[in-house]
């Protein structure tokens, strides 16, 4: 479970990559596999610990997929869009999922419980169609299954 | 007893992980004593999970197994519903020819003892006699030309680098496997991840670099900590460290994790994103040889590049350049995917018909309707009609019919495809991953949806097909890297071999 900001527990990850060259990205992984998200506070921390911009590090939040800057629901599902698993009808899946559960891409239910996104390819491309579910990997998931994937989540 | 359960993704997946446990809580409750090895996967994707218990015979198969079939693997093995017989007696595994996948699904991926039982290391061993520059040329008379796609000859970059004067060089694994329908780098990293480390560390003896980085994507959560181990039971062995081998030569690995952008596969951006940047792609020149990753002389290759060159040391050039064809030289790890009927790996030596390849090897589709198109290369990568089928597999040869290998995937479709919406989904993509550095690729690609979304609204399709086909060009010819620049391969691939999808009459706005 993702904890609430505390700035120790922030300085003390930061300080982890003190010796690392190149510590930006590894830094938010590990800062956002705690806290869940990157908020502002966060980068105005890591901005002042590295000595950089504020602005380089909201590019760099902002550039990549995978990083976050608002908390996402209690489950989060990744199911693969990518040309693989179009052709084994992951489109018309996740578009009955979406339906039902009243979301967009990336949306998130009302009660907080799941998150939906997007996610190209997670190399499980021979046995389409893929899903991560909490990073979880899931594979062969037909109309069935992935319905029942997303509402056991609870 | 001795039970192989796959520890790679793809098996996990589908639920590999539960049926070790049961196999051990079965063995338990009947009293027998059950080795459970997890090894990586043998690449046929439709029977995994695909368990194997060995035989004095050789090892049989079992697949793709579910926790039911559990049980029955203590009875009457012989008479088991799942039972496959001999694994590499399979048509689709007995056809092939493993040189860079030869251990993969063989071995333990973290003994290293048994890593070197077969075969591991040897290369090494033989690098560090040779030298650095019997090493490039080795290399070079190999033919081993890049696997992630560019097909740029090995050797020759590694010669450059060896050559470079710095203090400082590095080896970068590019492991950042974006492309739908591959999964090579994965495979091999979950399943030999010795070789990798391997190949990289003679690819530093060769140039003289100490320092490695293996930029892995992070969609891929099994191999990172795969590697991670693996590097870690290396430096442990004196395999990698101040000494490698005792040679004198110093090799640093560790890995480096992306985070979800596709344009860091293409090696600019991935330095950029491994200084702690965002992905942005460089203008080339300056090469990354001379001026890479912090400015430094820098090797950058994809994983299946660095996983075969122990193979080519140990065995010797010739032995690789011997298969294969015309200027391909060696063998592809294929990864069929899709709707196909017999997924996954397939090495291969180059020259291998396409046809072949889709309808002998792979069976034709899942759904059991006919093949309308193969997606082959990737995103970027064109799709060819079954008109197209007697093409080889080769560099040059797809070139010629407009497209490009890529890094060896192949996605499969069936006639239920509507080819403008996949025409139109290689633009989205673009647009959805461009690092926005230059404008063709990033502002071509939205205008690129917006124009096929006319086209599928049967708006003035011969005119905005002919706007399509412009946007291409400037695409193609105007954008700094692989991105933008071959984006127009899928679009321009699907407009010209299936037309009849791209003038469909205009639909009554009641209809969609």
């Amino acid at each position: 479970m993702q904890r609430d900001w505390n700035q120790q527990t922030a300085e003390a990850i930061i300080a982890r990559y003190e010796q690392v060259q190149a510590s930006l990205l590894p830094i938010l992984h590990a800062v956002q596999e705690e806290f869940g998200f990157i908020s502002e506070t966060a980068m105005r921390l890591i901005a002042t610990s590295l000595n950089i911009t504020r602005a380089e590090v909201y590019g760099v939040v902002s550039f990549y997929h995978d990083y976050r800057q608002a908390p996402a629901g209690r489950h989060v599902l990744k199911l693969c869009r990518a040309e693989a698993c179009q052709a084994m009808g992951a489109e018309a899946n996740a578009a009955a999922l979406l339906n039902r559960l009243g979301l967009d891409w990336g949306g998130t239910t009302p009660d907080g419980r799941l998150t939906v996104e997007p996610i190209y390819c997670l190399g499980l491309c021979a046995c389409a169609p893929s899903a991560l579910l909490d990073g979880e990997l899931h594979a062969r998931l037909d109309a069935a299954g992935l319905e029942a994937l997303a509402m056991d989540a609870a | 007893m001795r039970i192989f359960v796959p520890c790679d993704a793809a098996a996990i997946a589908l639920g590999a992980d539960k049926i070790a446990a049961a196999i051990t809580a079965e063995a338990a409750a009947r009293g027998i004593n059950a080795q459970i090895i997890r090894n990586g996967s043998r690449g046929m994707a439709w029977l995994e999970p695909l368990i194997e218990i060995e035989t004095p015979e050789g090892r049989t198969g079992f697949g793709p197994l579910k926790l039911a079939d559990v049980p029955g693997l203590f009875e009457n093995p012989a008479a088991h519903p799942k039972a496959l017989g001999l694994v590499e007696a399979i048509p689709f595994f007995a056809k092939q020819q493993r040189l860079t996948f030869a251990r993969c699904g063989v071995i333990d991926p973290l003994d290293l003892a048994d890593y070197t039982a077969h075969g591991g290391y040897a290369g090494l061993a033989r690098a560090i006699s040779l030298g650095a520059a019997a090493i490039c040329a080795e290399v070079k008379e190999s033919g081993l030309r890049g696997r992630g796609g560019a097909g740029f000859p090995t050797g020759i970059k590694w010669e450059t680098v060896r050559t470079a004067t710095s203090d400082q060089k590095y080896i970068v694994c590019n492991a950042d496997e974006g492309d739908s329908g591959t999964f090579a780098d994965r495979m091999i990293m979950e399943g030999d991840p010795f070789s990798l480390i391997e190949g990289m560390t003679i690819a530093g003896i060769a140039t003289g670099a100490a320092k490695g980085f293996i930029y892995l994507r992070s969609e891929y959560p099994h191999a990172i900590r795969m590697m991670n181990k693996a590097i870690a039971l290396a430096a442990q062995a004196n395999m990698l460290g101040d000494d490698v081998m005792g040679s004198g030569h110093a090799f640093h690995l560790e890995v480096f994790v992306g985070a979800g952008a596709y344009v860091c596969g293409e090696e600019t951006a991935l330095l950029d994103s491994l200084e702690g940047k965002r992905g942005q792609v460089r203008a080339k020149p300056p090469i990354p040889a001379l001026i890479g990753l912090h400015g430094k002389p820098t090797i950058i290759n994809n994983t299946i590049s660095l996983a075969t060159i122990p193979i080519i040391l140990e065995k010797g050039a010739k032995h690789y350049a011997d298969f294969g064809m015309g200027r391909s030289r060696g063998t592809m790890p294929l990864q069929i995917a899709g709707n196909v009927k017999h997924g996954g790996l397939f090495e291969a030596a180059f020259g291998i018909t396409l046809g072949d390849i889709i309808n002998n090897i792979a069976g034709g589709t899942a759904s059991g309707r006919p093949v309308r198109a193969v997606q082959a290369g990737g995103p970027l990568g064109a799709y060819f009609p079954p008109s197209l089928f007697d093409t080889p597999y080769d560099y040059e040869a797809f070139t010629k019919v407009d497209g490009l290998i890529g890094h060896g995937g192949l996605v499969v479709f069936d006639d239920s495809v509507d080819m403008a919406k996949m025409a139109r989904f290689a633009m989205e993509f673009c647009a959805h991953e461009s690092c926005g550095k230059c404008t063709p690729c990033r502002i071509g690609s939205t205008r690129g949806v917006e124009v096929m979304d006319k086209i599928i609204a049967g708006i003035e399709p011969e005119k905005n097909l002919a706007l399509v086909k412009d946007l291409c060009e400037t695409m193609k010819f105007g954008s700094l890297c692989a991105l933008g620049g071959f984006t127009p391969y899928p679009v321009m691939s699907a407009m010209n071999h299936f037309p009849e999808d791209f003038t469909k009459p205009a639909l009554p706005l009641a209809a969609e």
